[in-house]
């Protein structure tokens, strides 16, 4: 390989050059210890990397040049190191969702996502950070600090997923997971530079991700690239009988999806994602993809989705009344903290309030307010109702013939830390990412330019299963991008 | 409708939580300022809309109940301080001294 640093390879790059013998699978895995380390990623710095264990790291590298030289056969991800957020369950590595309620603990047992990059050769290098139970949107309310944006350390992350955000665009690793449930993969991906994808609802097996919003929550890829990031998404997809939520669905080589003629396709821009308030700077760059897209033989063409100003209503409902019930388990009996109290009920309580954090309690109160007697019809069945319209209102426009949305991924570029004190206004966020949680369709966001030297990203949102398309007109976007997508 | 002091009170006790009377002000006021903001789905008409319980009519269909084999990073006796007869022997809460066997009390 030329002397070019090894954060600078694909990670399909990285593999083939594992098996061809110029790169050793520990060359890559001491490269990205080596790139944390430079780059301040633990928690004294930028607060990137929770947990990590370089000598189990650099064991599980050994092992794959032992197998490569068994010819055991190389996976796709072979030697590439990998990171996965705190709330992806993993052996030998703690799970704390960024809590101090799950401080120390140790999972029994692998998330599939993660087993299967295991399999696939991958090494699982450092978990990190994310706001706690990724109840956040800025990787500031986790139990271990805030999160850093490596492209400026005054700013936030975005979040939950800050943390795998960050780690990408530092450079530490070329792919990482994340989890969504309003948006915390594409939002900060869109505010670290980085490819992030939210796969359809069912695409990728939950089994492992610990639950916060069951019926929104989905696992997600942050990628470098695209191709990165598809990578990813094809090695983790697929069935498995752990999620009855899961899809019997097979699962596309999305790395063929790479597309040089757009002819044909019908992009949407929603008119409600760009209200007169939107930042005139990132409605420019978003204008710019469109214009990439439609020079590349895309049709551009104005729609409507009416419900879209609904979702954020809808989201801390739904969301947080899932989260009262889930985090409902716990209570000290049988997980992590546990603070003794002069009864059963008082260590329930005290366990509870000392281990959850303000937002966590937030939401814990808020989810079980509108699932309580008297307010469940006029908040929670409500809210469920005006779901079905917003997901209506995607199906409507796609089988109207529209075989793509581009819209922006946030209405801001990275904040300051500390900046955003109020909870909803810290919500409004995940204003053009929560509908299509709310929807299920799957959804990314891609680097498509600069505001005042801070990244900006627009997001691709497909009918249900479609990836492939989606990725497809990502792959033409980034290349016809190119340098400008980074400036 | 918007929330008193009680209501949080009450809902807190719903929840299993302990809360600090000197932080309770302030959760009123945020409380009252999220839900605030959901007053506007009052407005919209949902008349003979179901609600989306999920979204699994779109690609997860029904199947058999049937549970798979959990791989476990190590075995189950490794996990638990102790185990007898398949089950986990766990630390008795100090409020149940006088039910039955637990780690300590094991014979």
């Amino acid at each position: 390989m030329s002397p070019r640093p090894l954060a600078d390879y694909a990670a399909a790059e990285v593999r083939d050059a594992i098996v061809a013998g110029a790169l050793a699978p520990s060359d890559a895995v001491d490269a990205s210890l080596r790139r944390a380390d430079e780059t301040g990623a633990g928690k004294d710095g930028l607060n990137l990397v929770l947990w990590s264990d370089p000598a189990a790291s650099r064991q599980d590298a050994r092992a794959a040049g032992a197998a490569l030289e068994r010819a055991d056969g190389a996976g796709r991800l072979f030697g590439v190191p990998v990171m996965v957020k705190d709330n992806i369950a993993t052996d030998r590595l703690p799970t704390t969702c960024a809590s101090r309620i799950l401080a120390g603990y140790v999972s029994p047992f692998e998330a599939t996502a993660v087993r299967r990059l295991r399999e696939a050769g991958a090494v699982v290098v450092g978990k990190t950070n994310c706001d706690e139970f990724a109840m956040g949107s800025s990787t500031e309310y986790g139990a271990w600090g805030p999160a850093r944006n490596p492209l400026d350390p005054t700013r936030v992350t975005g979040g939950s997923s800050g943390g795998s955000a960050g780690a990408v665009a530092a450079g530490l690793v070329r792919i990482a997971l994340g989890s969504e449930t309003g948006g915390s993969v594409r939002q900060p991906a869109s505010f670290c530079g980085v490819v992030g994808i939210k796969p359809t609802y069912g695409r990728v097996s939950r089994w492992g991700l610990v639950a916060f919003a069951s019926s929104l929550d989905q696992i997600g890829v942050f990628g470098r690239t695209v191709d990165d990031a598809a990578l990813g998404l094809e090695i983790i997809a697929g069935r498995d009988p752990l999620d009855s939520t899961s899809a019997e669905r097979p699962v596309p080589s999305y790395r063929e999806a790479t597309y040089d003629s757009l002819d044909g396709l019908v992009i949407g821009r929603p008119r409600e994602y760009f209200p007169t308030t939107l930042d005139p700077r990132i409605r420019a760059l978003c204008d710019r993809a469109a214009d990439a897209l439609e020079k590349l033989g895309a049709k551009v063409k104005e729609v409507s989705l009416p419900h879209t100003g609904l979702a954020i209503p809808v989201y801390y409902i739904i969301a947080p009344a899932e989260a009262s019930s889930n985090l409902a388990r716990f209570d000290g009996a049988r997980y992590g903290l546990r603070i003794e109290g002069d009864a059963l009920r008082a260590m329930y309580d005290a366990t509870r309030s000392g281990g959850f954090g303000p937002e966590v309690t937030r939401r814990i109160l808020l989810g079980t307010y509108v699932l309580s007697a008297g307010y469940y019809d006029a908040y929670y069945r409500k809210a469920q109702e005006v779901r079905s319209l917003i997901a209506e209102d995607f199906r409507t426009v796609f089988e109207d013939g529209v075989d793509l949305l581009l819209t922006p991924t946030t209405p801001s570029a990275a904040f300051e830390l500390g900046s955003v004190s109020v909870p909803y206004e810290m919500y409004l966020s995940d204003i053009f990412t929560a509908t299509a949680n709310l929807a299920g369709v799957p959804a990314m966001s891609l680097p498509v330019g600069r505001v005042a030297g801070l990244p900006v990203g627009a997001q691709l949102i497909a009918p249900y299963f479609e990836e492939s398309r989606m990725l497809g007109a990502a792959y033409a976007l980034e290349r016809t991008l190119g340098d400008e997508a980074h400036r | 409708m918007s929330i008193a002091p009680d209501d949080v009170r009450h809902i807190a006790a719903l929840a299993r939580l302990a809360l600090d009377e000197g932080r309770l002000p302030s959760l009123v006021e945020e409380l009252n300022v999220i839900l605030a903001h959901m007053k506007v789905l009052q407005g919209v008409d949902t008349e003979g809309v179901i609600g989306a319980a999920g979204v699994g009519a779109s690609g997860t269909p029904l199947r058999a109940d049937v549970g798979a084999p959990i791989q476990l990073s190590m075995p189950l006796d490794q996990i638990a301080p102790r185990m007898r007869d398949g089950f986990f022997l766990v630390p008795r809460l100090d409020t149940h001294g006088e039910l039955g066997a637990s780690v300590a009390g094991e014979p």
